[in-house]
């Protein structure tokens, strides 16, 4: 499970059929599910080499989830896999009952998060997945920054019998980890230290952090920068010592500012050490049709966005 | 190991089988002054016929041996006749049932999986069985388990047949080829707000399963000894998968519920209408 060096741009969802057919390679007693949207998922790469380890159920979310449950029931590792937008969105009950109150092994991979989606517009971005994931009880909720992150969770989640939700994006996106993926379920990743504020952020959101911390150095700041890519279980310990160290902190993520990664640690810190934060997410507000990039800027989801949290962060100082 | 598959089964016995059932029913939603006796008391033959007609090849003293039979209950609140039949086929002591739904106990309201062994799936949200047997079916078969191992009986109620998910399940069983899962319709005519023709009508129900590819036979579902055939011949079919409607009476066995059904649905009976129904239910009345 190595990568290429210097590797091009490339979606999350572009691990999972590859990360599939790796598994399934290597022995693991995989099923993967798709509901009639494989191609996208990229779930249909397993049928290729191991045709009668892949169903598609059709356009029936619900029926998936509790086959799903089923197939686990009798021992198998599932994957699930359809959009953000349909899983949970079609199918919260039968994830809550037959998946989360049953502690069952499936992982669930929720492609086409967000509003990066683009032009499908509102119905199709999902900015809501993580509030409703993030709130049952047991689930492992994770959202990788590149598709080198993506593959080590995907390959991760099957080394455990528990569920998991793993948010995945339509756009190619810059890698980050171009040396390999650092992934551990409820850890953060530190992609830089610093002493002035501390940037958390996950998923598509990293790499224009990343960008927002330069900025920030360039103006004499000092910024750490956290890859949350677990949001549950959260890295308390993290945000705990992002907050004691730099007094300062900001969280970004492509998701409505209620019920995600920044929800989150806003618990985390007025619980444990209340510290100064801002938020950048999706404001409350559904999405519209328009290219990914397009929509990033217009919804805030940006490196300038990111830096201006950050001065307002350390003004309340 | 207690499987059974028997030709020939005592329906004497069967019935002392569906009393005592019908007693713990009414006794454990007397205990608890709440619980669902109506639509369980309506699937005391289906369940009775399952665990002692030898339709089922199960063993108590191993719950999970991988050969098994699964009774999937998907009309999860029905839960009185799950718990009473698991006692009475020695999954868990009979002593327990009283706590039927007080706090700290296995025996939850509606059903959870493994609480007791012998529960095969957390239900009560309505519409998810047939899909979880579908995953069963799947899962079976990549095993490559012969074909008359690992069958699944679900129950499924009629009310319940308005959750699309049923639907889903349907035609996905009959699209997949899986001939293990056997429905088992407790035909009782009433759901929570009402007659269900009233509610919902779902009529003509056995068309409908046709249509999607299924084998459909119907019965008298309290005549124990006619339900018990149409499982063993479902049971038997490996062509599609097979639905048993029965025809059933919500409250059969304790008057004033079955002549009141929509009020009996979710409530515990007094003290009075305790011994009144343990009476009847002696006696055989329906």
């Amino acid at each position: 499970m190595t990568t290429t060096p210097a590797p091009p741009p490339a979606a999350t969802r572009e691990a999972y059929g590859p990360a599939l057919v790796k598994l399934a390679e290597a022995g693991y007693d995989i099923v993967a599910l798709d509901a009639d949207l494989s191609a996208s998922t990229g779930g249909n790469k397993l049928a290729g080499s191991f045709p009668d380890r892949w169903f598609t159920v059709g356009a029936a979310e619900a029926n998936m989830i509790s086959i799903a449950a089923g197939l686990a029931s009798t021992g198998k590792t599932v994957y699930a896999a359809s959009f953000a937008v349909f899983m949970p969105g079609h199918c919260f009950d039968q994830i809550r009952v037959h998946i989360a109150q049953q502690r069952m092994n499936v992982k669930l991979i929720a492609s086409h998060g967000g509003i990066s989606v683009g032009e499908d517009g509102a119905s199709a971005q999902a900015i809501e997945d993580l509030a409703l994931m993030t709130s049952l009880p047991g689930m492992n909720v994770v959202v990788p920054c590149d598709a080198v992150e993506a593959d080590a969770m995907i390959c991760r989640a099957a080394e455990d019998n528990e569920p998991w939700y793993i948010r995945l994006g339509r756009p190619k996106l810059p890698v980050i980890y171009t040396e390999g993926a650092p992934f551990q379920l409820g850890n953060a990743h530190q992609l830089r230290d610093g002493s002035d504020v501390t940037l958390i952020a996950c998923g598509l959101m990293v790499e224009p952090t990343l960008r927002a911390a330069d900025v920030l150095a360039a103006e004499g700041v000092s910024a750490r920068v956290l890859n949350m890519a677990t949001i549950k279980p959260l890295d308390e310990a993290a945000v705990i010592r992002a907050a004691a160290d730099t007094g300062a902190v900001v969280c970004a993520e492509e998701h409505n500012i209620i019920g995600g990664l920044g929800s989150a640690v806003a618990r985390t810190l007025a619980l444990h050490r209340p510290t100064p934060m801002e938020q950048v997410g999706i404001n409350d507000t559904f999405g519209q049709s328009g290219p990914w990039q397009a929509l990033l800027s217009e919804y805030g989801l940006t490196a300038d966005s990111v830096v201006d949290a950050a001065k307002r962060a350390i003004a309340r100082k | 190991m207690t499987t059974t598959h028997a030709s020939a089964v005592d329906i004497d016995a069967l019935l002392e089988v569906c009393k005592r059932i019908r007693r713990h029913i009414v006794e454990m939603t007397h205990s608890a002054q709440s619980g669902h006796p109506g639509g369980s008391l309506s699937a005391t033959e289906i369940f009775a016929a399952l665990y002692f007609g030898g339709v089922v090849r199960h063993d108590p003293s191993n719950p999970q041996w991988e050969r098994r039979d699964r009774v999937i209950l998907s009309k999860g609140h029905a839960t009185p006749v799950v718990y009473a039949t698991l006692a009475e086929a020695g999954y868990f002591d009979a002593e327990l049932i009283p706590s039927f739904r007080s706090l700290g106990t296995e025996l939850q309201g509606h059903v959870v999986r493994n609480k007791p062994a012998g529960v095969e799936m957390s239900g009560g949200a309505l519409g998810m069985g047939l899909s979880f047997a579908v995953g069963v079916a799947l899962g079976h078969d990549l095993d490559d388990l012969p074909e008359d191992e690992g069958q699944i009986f679900v129950v499924v109620g009629d009310g319940e047949l308005n959750e699309g998910q049923n639907w889903e399940a349907i035609m996905s069983a009959s699209h997949f080829g899986l001939h293990r899962i056997t429905a088992i319709l407790d035909r009782n005519h009433f759901q929570n707000d009402g007659p269900g023709d009233e509610i919902m009508r779902i009529d003509p129900v056995g068309d409908k399963w046709a249509a999607f590819g299924w084998g459909v036979q119907y019965v008298d579902g309290h005549d124990v000894a006619a339900v018990r055939n149409a499982l063993l011949t479902a049971r038997a079919r490996n062509d599609a998968p097979q639905v048993v409607i029965c025809e059933t009476v919500k409250g059969r066995g304790v008057s004033f519920m079955a002549e009141n059904p929509a009020g009996w649905h979710g409530k515990g009976p007094s003290d009075d209408q305790l011994a009144q129904a343990l009476d009847e239910i002696e006696a055989g009345l329906t």
